[in-house]
């Protein structure tokens, strides 16, 4: 259909999360019809991003500025760290706006199967910042699988020795979840994990 | 084509952005891959996590075709091996075993009711590692590396057994053996049929033995280590961190 450009550019944008190769001719499609309202803006954002991202040498995040803009900012707690998987679940926590504490990015979790060892995943910066003595508590955000539960479970191992107290997200009966529609996995976890009212 | 049967999920990986490929092991089936449609949906999610025990559905046009797999949950093993260490340790090192040993599409029904087995028992880590063991010692035997435990392989008699011969896999009695015990594996006790509960030195010994057969023949034979999981819940009893760890939460 078009030529040989626009078809990698086609394909480049079928390579993204969420679109497949309809979706993408359909974005490319816009783009090009309006080159300047669209294409134009899109090209100088992504090379502004491309020239300035990197990866905060403190957590993990992603940002233009390192250290990051969150472990600059002074109003978030020092004390408290929350650790988690990715940049998508640190964005995610960070859309929630519960978390008023620092983060750190493992930037993946244990894996038996998939051969991830604790050698592959982030660590040493995160026992840095243990070893300064400044940090109170750990929350463990990880995944509820059962690598995320390995993950969990090494962590609170080797973080053990610098004396700090360690939490993990609970688990349960999401909002809005009816009970009825729960799996069987959630709800013994709800049930185990039940508090006093 | 298509097939339905309990299974034991042993892995399943994201396959493109919605779907997974599983790798589940069923009695009748052996150990056994299909695609999982919308298997990283959020609803899905909870069903797919390794070490559960599912009613598998396979369909496929062709028999050698990949084929999609649906199933239903039976007994949640993931959730409730996720709060402690230790058996999400033995989940991990059973699984990695099976996953890594077992050849696709053969049946090993002796091999499927050990881990059956070890899943059951995994709310008491101590009874789950007896029959990781166990499990290991059938699983060798059915991928035709038998360990012979009953008799002694010098004097041929049947009592006072306490040694294995790493090279040939069969037991030596104490007294036979004395001479060579620094090289031969310590055969312990519950695996005599001694009714007592084993201790951490049992398990650990235990596992060095199953562990030292499965490096050299099941994964050696085709030039694999021992998955680092198995590897790691050795590590970990030898470390005796095992029986006096705490629930995580």
């Amino acid at each position: 259909m078009g030529g040989p450009e626009i078809e990698q550019l086609i394909g480049q944008f079928a390579r993204l999360p969420g679109l497949g190769p309809r979706s993408a001719r359909r974005a490319v499609l816009r783009l090009l019809q309006q080159p300047e309202a669209r294409l134009a803006p899109l090209i100088r954002a992504l090379e502004a991003a491309a020239k300035t991202t990197r990866v905060c040498g403190l957590c993990g995040n992603l940002d233009s500025v390192d250290p990051c803009s969150l472990c600059r900012d002074p109003r978030r707690e020092t004390g408290l760290i929350c650790v988690v998987e990715t940049v998508a679940d640190l964005w995610a926590l960070e859309r929630a706006g519960v978390h008023r504490g620092r983060y750190h990015v493992l930037g993946g979790v244990l894996s038996a199967l998939a051969g991830t060892t604790p050698e592959t995943l982030n660590l040493t910066p995160l026992l840095s910042r243990l070893s300064g003595g400044e940090v109170r508590e750990i929350v463990l955000a990880l995944p509820v699988t059962v690598d995320g539960a390995t993950t969990a479970h090494f962590l609170s191992e080797r973080l053990r020795e610098f004396g700090v107290v360690i939490t993990q997200l609970s688990q349960g009966v999401p909002m809005g979840g009816s009970l009825e529609t729960l799996d069987e996995g959630t709800l013994a976890a709800a049930l185990r994990t039940r508090r006093a009212v | 084509m298509d097939w339905e049967s309990p299974g034991i999920l042993l892995m399943a990986r994201p396959f493109g952005e919605a779907d997974l490929i599983a790798s589940a092991f069923t009695e009748a089936e052996g150990r056994h891959a299909g695609l999982v449609r919308h298997g990283q949906a959020r609803r899905h999610a909870p069903l797919w996590q390794a070490g559960n025990l599912l009613h598998l559905r396979w369909t496929a046009r062709l028999a050698d075709n990949l084929g999609v797999y649906s199933a239903e949950l039976a007994h949640p093993t993931a959730s409730l091996a996720m709060p402690s260490a230790g058996a999400l340790a033995v989940l991990n090192a059973a699984l990695s075993v099976a996953e890594g040993a077992l050849p696709e599409r053969t049946p090993h029904p002796r091999a499927f009711a050990g881990l059956l087995r070890v899943i059951a028992t995994l709310a008491e880590p101590a009874r789950a590692l007896t029959e990781l063991v166990w499990f290991e010692i059938v699983l060798l035997s059915e991928l035709g590396f038998g360990l012979d435990l009953t008799r002694c392989a010098v004097s041929g008699q049947t009592t006072d057994l306490a040694f294995v011969s790493p090279r040939s896999g069969r037991a030596v009695s104490a007294e036979a053996g004395a001479e060579w015990a620094a090289r031969l594996l310590p055969l312990p006790g519950f695996l005599r049929g001694a009714n007592a509960m084993p201790s951490e030195a049992d398990l650990a010994a235990g596992l060095r033995l199953t562990g030292h057969f499965l490096a050299r023949d099941a994964f050696g034979a085709s030039h694999r280590p021992l998955p680092a999981a198995r590897c790691a819940l050795y590590e970990r009893l030898a470390g005796t961190i095992f029986l006096d760890e705490t629930d995580h939460d």
